[in-house]
């Protein structure tokens, strides 16, 4: 993998990144949240895999295959959670959940 | 009988015990009888004890109940040593508790607290005696502290009165100066020999110690300071007349009869350590020899009948501890038990008036009592009369004869230590007439409610006997030598022999002590009975009056002390009042009040702001983790 290729791919991830972290900052619909988690997860992924061709080692993909089950797992709870606030406040605004403010 | 020593204490304390715990159930009948009894049969099994130990004449008894604790090679044990000394003690502490117990039944029958006053005093009989019993230091120190509290608890006990508890907390946190003391006294002893067993101190003393080591000496003025907080001596002695604020028969029990001569007590058991160090033995006598003149001033102006006998007990004391402090070791004790017996016998006679004149306490308004009172003023008569030291037929005669004697005869006397105790046996005799001539003659000023029952006179005849007849057992050498009771403290306590110029001399000097006695009822009864207005006209004069306050406040030792320690400390604690030094930590804890507001507004609840929170702390670690 030459240099100037590894560096798109870097930086791609790091835009992806990027947007992931802006929305989970300025959305407030709990599911978009949950997605813009995914798409940071999936930025971070992206890295390994560019770092793990750069460097001809399989420990890159390894990471990202953790990175993936992690993802699944962080769903299905997340989900969960995200029901029950429907459930709760038959709303999915991220705000209206601060009972435990200080 | 030897074995059953440890039921002397333990009796008083199980009906203290069951009376605590059960006494507000139980019948009034019950209670006197739980009361009364468990101190009855002690005295029972000590008479039979004496008894047996006068015809078997052991050097002393001793039984060991139980090991208290064994820490680092000081083990001291619950055990009892009961010698001549201990047993004299115990006696009078059991006989005479009985007597005003049973009293007290009747004294105290109209009272709501009754159960409690019976439990107060048989914890107090039940510490007394293991006070006087015990076999070291660390125990008697136990009991120490219990007669200090249950003086404590029986001065305020009318508690409902603002001034008894007043009183109360004064005995207590005067005495505990003295205790202090002790306890330091006790602390050297044991850092000096090891142990706090009486006998191997005594036993041990002379050999680590030679006479007049500044140690001794500084033990002896430590335990010095311990018996003059208990015993009510200068400087110590401004707790006692307040502690008259307690019912009666706590006065007669606590206040005269035992628990103020545990001081002498203390001196006598200790009286190798004072041999060793004649300084201190000569403080104790002189600490005697002042007090007694000083209470004797103030026991003349006094107005109520209490405190007239408050500072006579005192005063007596102070004869105690002349004697002891003299070296007539023997002398001393013996006119401690002769004084519980008058001394007991007329603060019960003065109960007695009290109740029937509805607690009124003043002579001023008392007077001709003796046709309505016969029984009283009978034996209150035998008690003053002892107390005045009456020549030949009271006790108090050749108990306080035979302490002057010494004081001058013995080795260690002098013509000064004398002179004021004959000073002081003059005063005794004209406050004792006084308080005779203005509660029993004179006309009638206040009516006499309801005579006193047999439970009251009782006790009051036994005494008024014991108070005339007791004092045969030690009569003086050119009378008929009778020896009984120095005969018996011979092995306990060291004799003394008079000088020999002055023996041969010896009547003359009863003679001057008769004469003395005799006098001042002289002059109690020219004052009071025949010529009223020739005090008057002393009286008067703005001299005699000042005098007379000053008598009348104690020699101003209340003001004293209040401007010197009470009125600094007050001023200290109110300046400390907004808790300077607690600030600190009030501060500590306000610091931590603050972070926690202000960090608790970061718990926003807003989902958004915790992730921006992450965000901001991430780039900032990754900054400085890439500068540094």
């Amino acid at each position: 993998m030459n240099v100037s290729t590894m560096e798109a791919a870097l930086l791609l991830a790091g835009v992806l990144f990027m947007l992931g972290l802006i929305s989970v900052l300025i959305r407030r619909n709990v599911i978009f949240m949950l997605i813009s988690v995914e798409i940071m997860l999936n930025a971070a992924g992206l890295a390994f895999i560019v770092a793990g061709s750069k460097w001809v080692q399989p420990d890159g993909q390894v990471m990202f295959i953790f990175i993936l089950t992690m993802a699944a797992a962080e769903v299905s709870v997340g989900l969960a959670l995200i029901l029950q606030i429907y459930h709760q406040l038959k709303t999915l605004d991220s705000d209206a959940a601060s009972f435990m403010k200080g | 009988m030897e074995n059953y020593i440890w039921l002397i204490p333990a009796l008083p304390f199980l009906g203290s015990l069951l009376l605590i715990l059960f006494g507000t159930r139980l019948s009034r009948t019950a209670v006197a009888i739980l009361g009364v009894g468990s101190v009855g049969i002690s005295a029972l099994i000590t008479i039979l004890l004496g008894l047996q130990f006068l015809s078997e004449k052991p050097a002393f008894y001793h039984q060991e109940v139980w090991q208290w604790f064994s820490v680092a090679g000081f083990n001291p044990s619950i055990a009892f040593h009961l010698d001549a000394l201990s047993t004299v003690f115990i006696f009078v502490i059991t006989f005479v508790g009985f007597l005003i117990h049973l009293y007290s039944t009747a004294y105290m029958a109209d009272d709501s607290d009754f159960p409690r006053f019976f439990a107060c005093m048989n914890l107090f009989v039940g510490s007394m005696l293991k006070l006087v019993m015990a076999d070291n230091l660390l125990l008697l120190y136990l009991g120490w502290e219990g007669v200090g509290l249950c003086s404590y608890l029986l001065i305020g006990f009318w508690y409902k009165e603002p001034a008894n508890g007043y009183a109360a907390r004064k005995a207590f946190i005067i005495t505990r100066v003295g205790d202090t003391a002790m306890a330091i006294g006790l602390f050297i002893l044991f850092q000096t020999f090891g142990t706090l067993n009486i006998q191997t101190i005594l036993t041990e003393a002379p050999e680590v110690w030679s006479v007049g080591t500044q140690m001794a000496v500084l033990v002896g003025l430590l335990l010095l300071g311990g018996a003059v907080g208990k015993s009510g001596q200068l400087p110590l002695q401004t707790w006692l007349p307040d502690a008259m604020a307690g019912p009666t028969p706590v006065s007669a029990l606590i206040h005269a009869a035992t628990m103020v001569t545990a001081g002498v007590y203390l001196i006598a058991r200790m009286y190798v350590i004072f041999d060793l160090a004649p300084v201190a033995q000569l403080a104790v006598a002189i600490v005697g020899a002042v007090t007694l003149l000083l209470a004797g001033f103030s026991a003349l102006t006094q107005y109520d009948l209490k405190r007239v006998l408050a500072y006579s007990t005192i005063s007596q004391i102070g004869y105690m501890f002349l004697a002891l402090g003299v070296g007539a070791w023997s002398a001393g004790i013996f006119h401690f038990m002769i004084h519980a017996f008058f001394k007991a016998l007329l603060f019960l006679c003065a109960g007695a008036i009290i109740l029937a004149l509805h607690h009124e306490q003043d002579m001023r308004k008392m007077g001709g009592l003796r046709k309505r009172m016969p029984v009283v003023f009978w034996t209150f008569l035998i008690g003053a009369a002892s107390l005045a030291a009456l020549p030949v037929i009271t006790s108090g005669f050749y108990s306080k004869d035979q302490i002057l004697w010494y004081t001058l005869a013995g080795p260690q006397g002098s013509i000064w230590l004398y002179m004021a105790g004959l000073a002081g046996a003059f005063i005794t005799s004209v406050y004792t007439f006084r308080m005779v001539f203005m509660t029993f003659y004179g006309e009638e000023k206040t009516h006499v409610a309801h005579p006193p029952g047999k439970v009251i006179t009782i006790p009051l005849v036994i005494l008024a006997i014991l108070s005339l007849v007791s004092g045969f057992i030690e009569l003086p050498h050119n009378f008929a030598h009778v020896a009984l009771f120095s005969g018996l403290m011979a092995p306990v306590l060291p004799g003394i022999t008079a000088n020999e110029l002055l023996a041969a001399n010896e009547w003359m000097f009863q003679l001057i002590a008769a004469v003395i006695s005799l006098g001042g009822v002289f002059v109690a009864y020219l004052f009071y009975q025949k010529s009223p207005a020739l005090l008057a006209s002393i009286e008067n004069s703005s001299f005699a009056m000042a005098l007379h306050r000053f008598w009348f406040s104690g020699w101003g030792f209340d003001a004293l002390y209040d401007n010197l320690f009470v009125r600094p400390y007050v001023f200290l604690a109110n300046l400390n009042k907004r808790d300077i030094i607690d600030s600190f930590y009030t501060g500590l804890a306000q610091m931590a009040e603050g972070f926690h507001v202000m960090f608790s507004q970061t718990q926003s609840g807003v989902l958004r702001n915790y992730v921006a929170g992450i965000v901001v702390g991430a780039i900032m670690i990754l900054t400085i983790s890439l500068l540094l």
